[in-house]
């Protein structure tokens, strides 16, 4: 799991939800967050593990999680180049 | 590459001019079931042409109308009569029916027995989420004892049905359990249960918190998958334990694997042979 | 004649004729559960289907899944049948509603047995008459037709097949017990020698379907479950891709275009058999076993002198209400004989109000209404 850390990109998509709490609630890294308008927000995206289950127990289907970018497995440098940059930004 | 994954598949395989989010309540388990339903499907790749979801009435029939398969929303409780006839008319076709415990168990107890016990070639996925939630949280046959409803305010007095045992003793080629916190293991027995000729059940534990877990002390749809975490516990280990033990879990998994011919192949089979006599008696 | 000689004929039961016509029409698909007077239909179909190229037979495990099933193999394209007798007509009604709704073509044989609840199983009746017409709740159109000898069964069966077929409709038949038991030689019409209707299916890309939009008939083509065509199946009010609606104007349209696709074809779904009709004073109105004691007591009627005829109703719903008033234009009394306590009576009396004198012979004894007795009442005038 720990190898997925920081390479996820996690949507929500608001319309959709309606803020039953369950991926708050589950998730073992506390991504998500709940606003105060009863909707899920992505909150520490970077701690996001990759493992799931925010995605799988959504019944609204409104949570995404996809590869931050590209991967590149026969390119180390690249991916190194982009964790920084990415750390930066955070 | 950035590959469809997770609920982008699910998307796919929405209806897009529906409107979103569907009419369910908030953190109800029906629409975690709907994916993997559909997880499921895609898992076998079944082109959605080949596919028919028959649903019976109830929050559970609702589900169908936002799929892009062949659906029909069927009268309450007789989702697998209909099932039969359009299995029967076009073997070729997956038939996966959708009902709720009231419908399937119920009202449709007749017909689940009977399609049990014909073996017919369809996949009965029964959502039970103890309790009629779309006519108010009326008591329904899976409603546990002592629980407080609409009909039962001091309490259920009968017992609820065991589908897995019921469906055993009608002659289900597979009968499993899961729950909408356990997905993946849901979305396999899903799969198997898709795969598998004869009739299979399915009985997916989804939690109604609005009409159910509200009067029955689980505060938020989240005390309600809590309550599946610590509940559910693998069929085998659940054989282990003592009697007093057994009491407040749920045991889940596969019941029964049988490999007996589903009826539409024996039907199919005995024209063969009459026609094949026939020809033979015609020179 | 020459054509003649290619028919086919045979001695058989109101019931098995039933079956001969289905198949000529096209059955495929029988779904049923065991119940007197009807049962032949069944056990004839349980051997037949099996032998044919495609033909599906299915004991179900009551009336309701019967209806389910049948309704569930017209869906996936298949000419359908089932048949019931009173208790079982009763239960079908849930469903029947759901075919109206639906638009989902199929035929289901009413042997009508005498009384109500168990009844008199092996006696006849008319007592279902209004029940097909109104069994189902809601507003609702539906076509009901009846046959009053064995080789209308045969014909009628073809023609609720058809009618079936071409407007997306359950479509009834009424027997009743008398004209289902009777065994009489019948003909068998060769092929090509009567009208065969199948369902419209869709001549547009997928995409491009609507399963329910406006159509000239106001009948929107329907294919088969499984040919590419993926659409949405309920009986909740919808809208023209099948999506449940409460919005006033769409539930509007809906029920509208469901009874005009009906309506709009009255020339072709109310038929009668007018028989001395033309200069009659006193005309009978029946229908089934009845309008055969009918027939009888009019000729013997016209020999005494007595200018009668017979209207006999081949379609009971909808009510042929012109046929009825071409009648009354000579009529001054009608006699409406029937086993019941008078339910088509009210339709006539509807259609006549209050021009020509109507009399009823109603017989609820589980006995048939004889010649005599009919005859009697004419002559009374």
């Amino acid at each position: 799991m720990k190898k997925h850390k920081g390479k996820s990109k996690v949507t929500v998509y608001p319309d959709w939800c309606k803020g039953c709490g369950i991926c708050v609630e589950f998730c073992p890294s506390k991504v998500l967050d709940l606003t105060d308008q009863g909707k899920a927000v992505v909150a520490r995206e970077e701690d996001c593990i990759r493992c799931g289950f925010c995605e799988l127990h959504c019944p609204d289907f409104a949570i995404i999680v996809k590869d931050k970018e590209p991967v590149e497995a026969d390119n180390p440098t690249k991916i190194a180049a982009k964790k920084n940059a990415t750390g930066k930004g955070a | 590459m950035n590959e469809i994954t997770g609920n982008e598949i699910i998307h796919q395989y929405l209806r897009h001019n529906k409107k979103f989010p569907h009419v369910l309540c908030p953190g109800c388990g029906h629409g975690i079931v709907l994916g993997t339903l559909i997880r499921s499907i895609h898992s076998l790749n079944i082109p959605k042409d080949d596919v028919v979801i028959v649903a019976g009435i109830g929050c559970s029939g609702r589900l169908a109308v936002y799929v892009d398969f062949n659906t029909v929303h069927t009268t309450h409780g007789r989702a697998l009569s209909f099932a039969t006839g359009i299995k029967m008319a076009n073997p070729k076709l997956n038939v996966i029916t959708i009902m709720g415990d009231g419908d399937a168990l119920s009202i449709g107890g007749n017909h689940l027995i009977h399609a049990a016990r014909r073996n017919i070639g369809v996949t009965a996925l029964i959502l039970n989420n103890n309790i009629y939630g779309m006519t108010g949280g009326q008591s329904s046959p899976a409603t546990p004892m002592g629980a407080t409803t609409m009909t039962n305010p001091f309490g259920q007095l009968d017992k609820s049905f065991d589908t897995v045992e019921l469906a055993r003793g009608a002659g289900a080629n597979y009968v499993a359990r899961g729950t909408t916190f356990h997905v993946k293991k849901l979305e396999k027995v899903l799969t198997d249960a898709i795969e598998r000729p004869g009739f299979s059940v399915v009985e997916a534990i989804t939690p109604c918190h609005t009409q159910y877990g509200r009067k029955n002390k689980y505060k938020t749809p989240v005390d309600m998958y809590k309550w599946m975490k610590k509940a559910a516990i693998p069929v085998d280990r659940y054989n282990e334990l003592s009697e007093a033990e057994k009491e407040d879990r749920l045991a889940i998994g596969v019941f029964v694997e049988r490999d007996q011919p589903g009826f539409e192949e024996r039907y199919f089979d005995l024209k063969a042979k009459l026609q094949a006599q026939e020809e033979k008696g015609g020179k | 004649m020459a054509r003649r000689k290619k028919r086919k004929e045979i001695f058989a039961l109101g019931n098995e004729a039933v079956v001969e016509g289905a198949l000529l029409a096209g059955c495929s698909f029988y779904g049923g559960y065991p119940i007197t007077p009807s049962s032949e239909i069944m056990e004839i179909m349980a051997s037949k289907l099996p032998q044919t190229d495609d033909g599906v037979f299915i004991q179900m495990e009551d009336e309701i899944a019967s209806m389910g099933a049948i309704i569930g193999a017209s869906l996936a394209g298949r000419k359908v049948l089932t048949a019931t007798s009173g208790p079982g007509f009763s239960l079908k009604q849930e469903n029947l509603g759901y075919a109206v709704m639906a638009e989902t073509p199929l035929v289901l044989v009413n042997v009508m047995r005498g009384g109500l609840s168990t009844g008199l199983p092996t006696c006849p009746g008319q007592g279902d008459v209004q029940q097909a017409r109104w069994g189902t709740h809601g507003d609702h159109p539906i076509i009901v037709l009846s046959a009053s000898n064995v080789q209308e069964c045969l014909d009628m069966t073809i023609t609720a097949f058809n009618m079936a077929e071409k407007y997306r409709t359950p479509v009834i038949l009424l027997l009743d017990e008398i004209t289902a038991h009777t065994r009489e030689k019948i003909e068998i019409p060769y092929e090509g020698e009567f009208e065969v209707f199948s369902r419209t299916i869709p001549s547009m890309p997928p995409e491009w379907y609507k399963p329910y939009e406006e159509t000239v008939r106001g009948v929107p083509p329907m294919p088969p479950i499984g040919s590419g065509y993926r659409f949405h199946v309920t009986g909740l009010t919808h809208d023209r891709n099948g999506f449940p609606t409460q919005r006033p104007e769409e539930v509007v349209e809906l029920m509208d275009r469901l009874h005009r696709k009906i309506d709009q074809f009255f020339y072709d779904i109310q038929l009668v058999e007018e028989i001395q009709t033309e200069d009659a004073d006193t005309v009978v109105i029946a229908y089934g076993c009845v309008a055969r004691s009918a027939e009888l007591a009019v000729q013997q009627a016209r020999a005494n002198g007595i200018k009668a005829g017979l209207l006999k109703l081949k379609t009971l719903f909808p009510y042929p209400r012109r046929q009825q008033e071409k009648i009354m234009a000579n009529a001054k009394t009608i006699i409406v004989p029937e086993l019941n306590m008078g339910q088509m009576s009210r339709e006539v009396k509807r259609v006549n109000q209050g021009r020509a004198s109507v009399r009823t012979i109603n017989r609820i004894d589980g006995q048939i209404i004889t010649p005599s007795e009919i005859l009697k009442v004419i002559m009374q005038g």
